[in-house]
């Protein structure tokens, strides 16, 4: 009964944001809030892999590729169809194309996932750097793939795609990203996943399945990196396969390292900060990139640990630091 | 028979400066565990570096081998240096940091590296002067080499023997294996580790350094983000020869370099960069720490 009104709840605040937002910001301010939810997904469900299970993967912009690239077909070709029939039937578009769009990210999550299956199978052998190494490679495959095949638009990019994304959707994403992985944090494969990165020779003594856990993590963390590129997909309109080079992968490893490895708040604090940093030093032009690495070298040297290093910020966190101990 | 030689010579070329290249990446990571992913930046650096040699020394008007070796020995010196600061103003402060804080800061040096030389170089490709004029030459059978691919293999060859020396028969190269055995127990035995693993990040960045002077020779375009993905390939060839591995470096950067012309040459060149990491997956697989690394066994 709980979990139900929480998520009425959710919804009714996401579609309350979704309409005041369009009315109050600019469409460059609300790109902006759109692209700062996707990274928020990207960089949860990376942290999934890199921080909750201590497995390093830099091939999450191939995930999300085939997220984008699945997603985008399927509404290319079955659902615009749909959602053509409902709107004959009287329909306004958004209600519309809620249903197809909802398929079109599952399908493209699932796409992504299979993929995820796929390269957690390595880590059964492979370790640290040689796992990363794989995982960039698969990335860039999936890139020159994408440039080779020409029915999903090749080099020219594939335009077209319905624009149904949109905050609400966007924040569906984020929300159900972060209720997983809080709870996964909670449960009992959450806590075998902190055993196979604190130590996986003691997790395997104590009886954790650390391969199939491994694999779980990769599956769930692509299955959301693919969600994102779905989302993606079909707030941009077009998609080219030069927005999923392995410098993405690297922009979410950043968010999640910056943010403190293992920390949700963390990574979702800084897919904020490493989102709007860029645009917030759009003013002095061509000093924005060096600034911004700049800044990525000081905070890192500063702050080695993460913003938040492992901890949390949640409501209990608040309430304690709200009210001091006595002294 | 003739094309198939002739695509081995061109991928031993290539894959020579892809050693090159590697060498850097192995050399660190051996030390310090750390992907310096700053590494093909330093290669990009050397390139433009060398374009700024031989303007001053107005190598293009009057080309001649003595000319050449200064525009080198420039670049290279001038990595050197570059090396040297990298490692001692961004790597340093977080060595004793996690490996992860580690690898983001070099991520951080690689942007400031590419837009710091977009704004200094500007992002549009520059020519660089023909210091060496080419000209080739018949093998017979068909088969030609150009003499810039002559240069390239004589100085790459040149520089890993040089390479071999130091880590094998210098005071200092000793040094070096001790540092990548054990940080702690180097020290004990008086060992400097930092200027050690100083003196490392120097010796890498020439050779990327004389890695992309000898590629601006013969692509003469050279622009700031030139060092992305032969920075990237070189890093892969690292690891498929085992990383940490100095001779697996070569070689993974001569496997590398071969199968990538021959890509191009029988099956369709947008399949270029996918081969690399087709390869490296394959090869991980059957052997999981590299052709020539050592399996080590998780002491617990």
């Amino acid at each position: 009964m709980k979990q139900i009104g929480w998520l009425i709840a959710v919804l009714a605040v996401l579609i309350v944001a979704d309409v005041a937002m369009r009315r109050v910001l600019s469409p460059y301010q609300l790109q902006v809030v759109v692209l700062c939810g996707i990274n928020i997904i990207l960089a949860v469900s990376l942290n999934l892999i890199n921080g909750f299970t201590g497995q390093f993967s830099i091939g999450h912009a191939g995930f999300m590729a085939l997220g984008a690239y699945g997603s985008a077909m399927f509404s290319l070709h079955i659902g615009a169809r749909w959602v053509a029939k409902l709107q004959a039937l009287g329909l306004p578009e958004p209600i519309a194309a809620a249903l197809p769009l909802l398929m079109a990210l599952l399908l493209g999550g699932m796409l992504a996932a299979l993929a995820g299956y796929l390269v957690g199978l390595p880590s059964l052998r492979l370790r640290g750097d040689y796992l990363a190494i794989v995982t960039l490679g698969f990335g860039e495959i999936i890139r020159v793939l994408i440039l080779n095949i020409d029915v999903i638009g090749g080099a020219r990019g594939l335009p077209g795609i319905p624009g149904w994304a949109n905050v609400f959707w966007v924040g569906v994403g984020v929300a159900a990203v972060l209720a997983l992985s809080r709870n996964l944090a909670h449960s009992t494969h959450g806590r075998a996943l902190f055993a196979i990165r604190d130590d996986e020779v003691a997790a395997e003594a104590l009886g954790v399945d650390t391969t199939s856990y491994k694999v779980l993590a990769f599956v769930i963390g692509a299955f959301f990196a693919g969600v994102a590129g779905g989302l993606f997909a079909h707030f941009l309109s077009y998609l080219n396969p030069n927005s999923f080079t392995f410098i993405k992968s690297i922009e979410v490893i950043a968010m999640v390292v910056l943010g403190g490895m293992g920390s949700i708040s963390g990574s979702v604090l800084a897919a904020i900060l490493l989102t709007l940093l860029p645009e917030l030093l759009r003013p002095v032009k061509e000093y924005r990139m060096v600034l911004y690495s700049l800044m990525l070298i000081v905070l890192m040297i500063t702050r080695p640990q993460g913003l938040l290093g492992t901890r949390e910020i949640s409501l209990a966190w608040l309430r304690r630091r709200a009210t001091p101990k006595a002294a | 028979m003739s094309e198939f030689l002739q695509q081995l010579v061109n991928g031993v070329t290539w894959g020579s400066v892809y050693a090159l290249i590697a060498l850097g990446y192995t050399m660190v990571y051996g030390i310090l565990r750390l992907i310096n992913f700053a590494h093909g930046d330093v290669y990009m650096l050397g390139a433009f570096f060398a374009l700024f040699a031989a303007r001053w020394l107005g190598a293009a008007r009057d080309p001649n081998p003595a000319l050449a070796l200064a525009v080198l020995t420039l670049a290279m010196a001038g990595c050197g240096a570059v090396g040297f600061v990298i490692e001692r103003f961004a790597y340093k402060p977080v060595r004793r940091s996690s490996r992860l804080a580690a690898l983001i800061t070099a991520i951080g040096v690689s942007l400031l590296l590419e837009n710091g030389g977009i704004l200094l170089f500007g992002a549009d490709p520059k020519f660089f002067p023909q210091i060496v004029p080419p000209r080739n030459i018949a093998l017979g059978g068909g088969v030609t080499i150009s003499n810039q691919q002559i240069l390239i293999l004589v100085v790459s060859l040149g520089l890993m023997l040089g390479l071999r020396f130091i880590v094998l028969y210098t005071r200092v190269g000793k040094a070096m294996r001790a540092v990548s055995h054990n940080h702690t127990a180097a020290a004990l035995m008086g060992i400097s580790v930092d200027r050690i693993i100083s003196f490392t990040f120097v010796l890498g960045s020439m050779l990327a350094a004389a890695a992309g002077v000898l590629v601006a020779l013969q692509n003469p375009k050279i622009e700031p983000l030139m060092g992305i993905m032969p920075g990237l390939k070189a890093f892969v060839a690292a690891v498929l020869g085992g990383i940490g591995n100095i001779p697996g470096a070569v070689l993974g950067g001569l496997v590398m370099g071969i199968a990538e012309v021959m890509v191009v040459g029988y099956l369709s060149p947008t399949y270029r960069d996918a081969i690399a990491f087709v390869l490296l997956i394959v090869i991980l697989l059957v052997r999981p720490a590299g052709i020539l690394g050592k399996a080590t066994a998780e002491k617990v």
